[in-house]
């Protein structure tokens, strides 16, 4: 057994902004499923949002204005005492970001350098050229080694500990060794990342599986708003690969089959810039309506924005164009489809990155504050995780301080592990026949199909009752390796089971509400319905599946209205 | 229905624990257009053997997990399409002269304690402004190739002088030491030359260039550390000037 007085779970932007934190304060260590630069925030592009006021028409940017565009963009699902958190302590965030080093684009004046970006009112997406995710998170790495962090790579958290209603610690398993261990704490802080991959056609790595979402579901914490899953306009045709906003930002237009910039019809003032929800689906309605190309996807072209500016501020597209598409975007425009890309739900927890268990806290895409509603604007995400990133380690770090001196004993810890290491070795020696990797690849295209951006009533039954047939193979699955030593096939096998624990949750969520909103659309109730369904989701498991129930809003100023752009 | 064209890969297996000596097994992949080298051994690991170990995250060529020596190159497993290669085999291998964990899977625990040793973080004495410390572009534009570093480890497993010498910095680490130093926001060259400038530092490159050839993202560690050796050479220089005015 390990010991530490706060345990990080995930070793991305947010979880390393919650480890920053606490480790100022109390001795914490952090676990992650991959090394921290690996980490999926890293691929992040686009930006980061903040009402600095530095780009020219920006002047007049303020916080309420960047609150105000996210409570809209969220198509007023957003708690706006969240959202007003968000963008009011955006502007001391990356200020810090800059003094640890972040090396953003630069205006002329030497300021931090700001694009527009979707669904805002003024230009005030801070960027590094288009690799703001990998030289935030690597900066963040650089002060976790600084602050002399205690970081454990290459671990997968499998379950969390529990006792009289308190968290006692983790339970993961040693990607290398095949060792089970039990990490005991006062507080644990999940920061595990989004569930993207539940999907097929997602912009998201391959490790973001949802799998701290399922573990805390799992000891009874409750997921919330999980039918919200975003659908970002452009990933690259083939791969999926995200293509930043910022591409439509610096002035990229989106064309279908006639050469028509068709977001005219869409979002007539907004255009390419509309929030990710309508431009994907306005993407999508092309394609099914004959105007993509080889119906499968349109083009988005920046043959317009010249050489040198595609080279010096969207250097890392055209060199993922070319790697993985064969396509120079200087020469030929992109191909692009929406794929999927966020997840706005998640663990329930508040500004604080509290959850209702003692003890247990999350941050991050994991976690849902919620600041993002029904649909995230783009920049958004990285802010939310380094905002409430140190609000959750400044919490945890209190929390354990307030409880020193009244640890707990191990026996609940010891129980959990016995109990996960029982899992492992019956896993070992099961012989049901039933290949996991089938699985899984049977979820994911069910999964974009049926619960994708247009959905209905009949389809995402059908879903359900397919999600409890492959529920029922799983329970077959076999191994064909029975190896301790770094066992992929093991390890897939584990977080499968909580990837399609979580997509009965987005299912039975999205199926419940009988309303568009953000980027949940029923083509069998296309409207917003404000007075049934303006309320979040709350999901809880139960042995029949989840339960839901539903909360209210938080509305501070911003009375929901119409939402055009 | 006729079967779907394969391709075949080689590919290295070797597990320290149970094997006397590393061999290659040969798979044969369904081929499809936009087939890369990472998810032709998803397909292996998942249709044909469980047991094969190797690192993956992004699959989009930024995070550095699945930096592999391909047909005798290094090369992110991700960013390399199986057609690329249309003659015959393709063999894939672990980064060389680092230690084995498992086939592919290498120990990157040396690698990450260099680069911990060149103070790799922002370094400023003054106290922050209220705001953003300026930068202009230009001084912007001179870590932008450094800054690009996914740290995948390819320039370092290249490098003869990393093989020969257990100490040696390597092109990463020093890399990292130059996008710190030519920072026009940070205030440490002095303790930063005296770490690079130490026996396990640049004056150890011999200006070979195998790290530039290796680097999937392009770029040339080997210019970041002539940059640091002219950087050091000067500061000797104008000590030596101001020691011997006085």
């Amino acid at each position: 057994m390990i010991y530490h007085q706060a345990i990080v779970v995930g070793g991305g932007m947010a979880g390393l902004r919650v480890a920053i934190e606490a480790g100022a304060q109390v001795d914490t260590a952090l676990i992650s499923l991959v090394h921290p630069v690996r980490s999926h925030s890293g691929a992040a592009q686009g930006g980061i949002n903040a009402s600095l006021g530095n780009a020219e028409g920006g002047k007049d940017d303020n916080w309420e204005s960047h609150a105000f565009d996210t409570v809209k963009g969220s198509d007023y699902l957003a708690d706006q005492n969240a959202a007003e958190i968000l963008t009011k302590e955006a502007p001391e965030r990356i200020f810090e970001l800059e003094h640890w080093g972040v090396p953003f684009s630069r205006t002329e004046e030497g300021k931090i350098a700001q694009r527009p970006f979707g669904g805002a009112g003024f230009p005030r997406t801070c960027y590094a050229a288009d690799k703001t995710g990998h030289v935030i998170m690597h900066t963040l790495f650089e002060q976790a080694v600084k602050r002399k962090i205690k970081v454990c790579p290459e671990w997968m958290a499998l379950a969390l500990v529990v006792e009289d209603g308190a968290c006692r610690g983790v339970i993961a398993l040693e990607l290398i060794t095949g060792r089970v261990e039990a990490f005991k704490a006062e507080a644990v802080i999940l920061a595990t990342g989004g569930a993207g991959r539940i999907y097929g056609h997602s912009t998201n790595g391959m490790i973001v599986t949802g799998s701290g979402m399922a573990i805390a579901y799992q000891a009874g914490m409750p997921l919330k708003d999980m039918e919200f899953i975003q659908f970002h306009p452009t990933s690259l045709y083939g791969t999926n690969i995200l293509v930043t906003e910022g591409a439509r930002g610096e002035g990229g237009y989106i064309v279908n089959n006639r050469g028509e910039r068709f977001m005219q019809r869409y979002a007539p003032q907004a255009m390419e810039l509309a929030p990710r929800d309508i431009v994907a689906r306005a993407i999508q309605t092309e394609i099914e309506e004959g105007r993509g190309f080889e119906d499968a996807y349109v083009h988005l072209d920046l043959r317009h924005l010249g050489r040198e500016r595609i080279l010096e501020r969207l250097p890392g597209i055209r060199d993922i164009c070319m790697d993985f598409a064969g396509v120079d975007p200087i020469e030929k425009p992109i191909p692009i489809q929406p794929g999927q890309h966020y997840t706005m739900g998640g663990i329930d927890c508040n500004e604080a990155g509290e959850t209702e268990l003692r003890g247990l806290f999350a941050a991050g895409e994991c976690a849902c504050v919620t600041a993002h509603g029904a649909n995230r604007l783009g920049g958004n995400s990285l802010l939310e995780t380094v905002v409430f990133g140190k609000r959750a380690g400044e919490k945890a770090a209190q929390f354990v301080r307030g409880k020193e001196g009244a640890q707990a004993g191990d026996g609940a810890v010891l129980e959990a592990l016995e109990k996960v290491r029982g899992k492992i070795a019956g896993l070992m020696e099961a012989e049901g026949g039933e290949n996991h990797s089938a699985i899984r690849a049977q979820m994911k295209e069910m999964m974009t199909e049926k619960v994708g951006i247009f959905r209905e009533e009949k389809a995402m039954t059908q879903a359900l009752g397919r999600i409890k047939e492959l529920q029922e193979r799983y329970r077959r699955a076999q191994l064909t390796y029975k190896g301790n030593k770094f066992n992929l096939d093991l390890a897939r096998c584990l977080e499968l089971e909580g990837m399609l624990e979580v997509a009965e949750v987005i299912v039975s969520g999205a199926i419940a509400r009988r309303e568009s909103r953000g980027s949940h659309y029923r083509l069998d109730y296309r409207e917003r319905d404000d007075e049934n369904w303006l309320k979040h989701t709350i999901a809880r498991r139960t042995p029949q599946g989840p339960q839901l129930s539903y909360r209210d809003v938080v509305i501070t100023r911003w009375k929901p209205e119409a939402r055009k752009y | 229905m006729a079967e779907p064209a394969k391709s075949s890969l080689k590919v290295f297996r070797f597990d320290p624990d149970r094997d006397r000596e590393p061999h290659f097994d040969t798979f044969e992949v369904p081929q499809r257009e936009g087939l890369t080298v990472l998810e032709a051994l998803f397909d292996i690991l998942e249709t044909q053997d469980g047991s094969l170990a190797f690192r993956y995250a992004c699959r989009g060529a930024v995070c550095g997990s699945c930096a592999m020596y391909i047909n005798g190159a290094y090369r992110l497993a991700c960013q390399t399409q199986v057609a690329a290669f249309s003659s015959g085999e393709l063999t894939v291998g672990p980064m060389p002269h680092f230690p084995v964990i498992k086939d592919l899977a290498v120990d990157m625990t040396e690698f990450f304690r260099k680069y911990e040793r060149i103070m790799p973080f922002l370094v400023a004495q003054s106290a922050p402004p209220e705001k953003e410390r300026v930068q202009t572009p230009e001084a912007r534009e001179a870590i932008d190739e450094m800054v690009d570093c996914i740290l995948c480890g390819c320039c370092y497993s290249s490098c003869p002088t990393v093989w020969t010498d257990k100490e040696y910095l390597g092109p990463a680490a020093l890399t990292k030491a130059y996008r710190f130093l030519a920072d026009s926001r940070d205030e440490a060259a002095g303790e930063r030359l005296s770490i690079v400038a130490g026996g396990d530092g640049i004056w150890r490159c011999h200006t070979i260039f195998n790290c530039a050839e290796a680097c999937p993202k392009r770029i040339n560690p080997t210019w970041s550390i002539q940059q640091l050796k002219r950087k050091s050479a000067l500061r000797r220089l104008s000590s030596w000037l101001i020691r011997s005015s006085t």
